[in-house]
């Protein structure tokens, strides 16, 4: 059994290499989750991703969650911004396509121009 | 939405979008009185008396994405819909209690869903927000914490998203254990 001091102290640690690995992060992924984007998938979608980063072991990757970005008929939204703070993003995401977006572009560094999305 | 899991993480996505560091997430399955409480509780910004109550209008939103908000207004109907309601207590600076009520063996009533799948990537996508839990039915109760994840973690020395099928499992497991045979709540 921990004591809260243990836990906290956890925490902040863990807190700590979260805010560590968010600034060193070669990519940050975001996906939308505002309820037009949780209606149309985006949580089977945030699910791929983690999977995918998980198994791929890849350690250079952020992932965050959003509210509604203002194109609902294009859910699920993705956006991968690279460190040179360019962001892609990414429209009609499907789980299965999540999944190729973290092997081609964040892993192997090629975007997945078939589902691009240009917000204008 | 198909599962109220969905909406909970809709309305659960309000708080981490009020800028809150704390939420806690209740459910409660009553067979013995036939009712489903759901509680989603946060310290975020909160509203004043006004917002509160112009909130469940459906074109209410501070969005500037888009003129309409869905989700309080959505979740409200589905609870009228199964003899139950949702009702919104908030201070601003303070933080928001939603709390939605439905009647368990209501036919309209959409099953609870997967809690693990929303609960595991709220916490994944919101490192910084304090997550809790709780589910109790009249077969016993679970509490899971965030802190699970940051313990666990730093036991295995992984990364946290290597936690994420862990993590659901072990929640999956735990409702399993409570899930009061009445209903099925997947
Ligand atoms: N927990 C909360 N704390 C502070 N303000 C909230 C909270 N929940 C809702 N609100 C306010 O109520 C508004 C309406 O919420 P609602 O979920 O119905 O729609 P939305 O979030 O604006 O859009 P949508 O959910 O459709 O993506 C929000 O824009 C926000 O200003
Ligand atoms: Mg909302």
């Amino acid at each position: 059994m921990k004591t809260l001091a243990d836990l906290r102290a956890v925490k902040e640690k863990a807190k700590q290499e979260m805010a560590m690995r968010e600034q060193s992060a070669k990519y940050r992924i975001s996906v939308a989750m505002g309820t037009c984007g949780i209606a149309a998938g985006a949580r089977n979608v945030m699910s791929a991703i983690l999977d995918e980063i998980s198994k791929r072991g890849i350690q250079d990757a952020a992932v965050s969650q959003t509210g509604c970005l203002g194109c609902c008929d294009q859910e699920p939204l993705v956006q991968v911004t690279g460190a040179d703070n360019n962001t892609i993003t990414y429209s009609k995401v499907s789980p299965e396509t999540a999944r190729q977006i973290i092997a081609d572009h964040v892993q192997a560094g090629r975007v997945v121009s078939e589902h691009v999305f240009n917000m204008g | 939405m198909r599962e109220l899991a969905l909406n909970i993480l809709d309305i659960v996505m309000n708080s981490v979008e009020a800028g809150a560091s704390r939420i806690i997430v209740a459910i409660d399955e009553r067979a013995s009185a036939n009712r489903l409480c759901v509680r989603i509780r946060d310290n975020g910004r909160g509203m004043n008396e006004e917002m509160v109550q112009r909130v469940l209008d459906p074109f209410v939103t501070t969005r500037t994405t888009r003129s309409v908000g869905m989700g309080l207004s959505m979740l409200r109907q589905i609870a009228r819909q199964c003899g139950g309601d949702l009702t919104i207590r908030s201070q601003p600076g303070r933080g928001t209690l939603v709390t939605t009520m439905f009647q368990l063996d209501s036919l309209n009533r959409p099953p609870i869903g997967d809690m693990a799948e929303s609960i595991v990537n709220l916490i994944l996508g919101s490192l910084d927000v304090h997550f809790f839990y709780a589910h109790k039915t009249d077969a016993g109760s679970f509490t899971f914490d965030s802190f699970w994840l940051f313990g666990r973690m730093a036991e295995r020395n992984c990364q946290i998203v290597e936690m994420t099928s862990p993590a659901k499992k072990y929640i999956k497991e735990k409702l399993k254990s409570i899930a009061s045979k009445a209903i099925g709540s997947a």
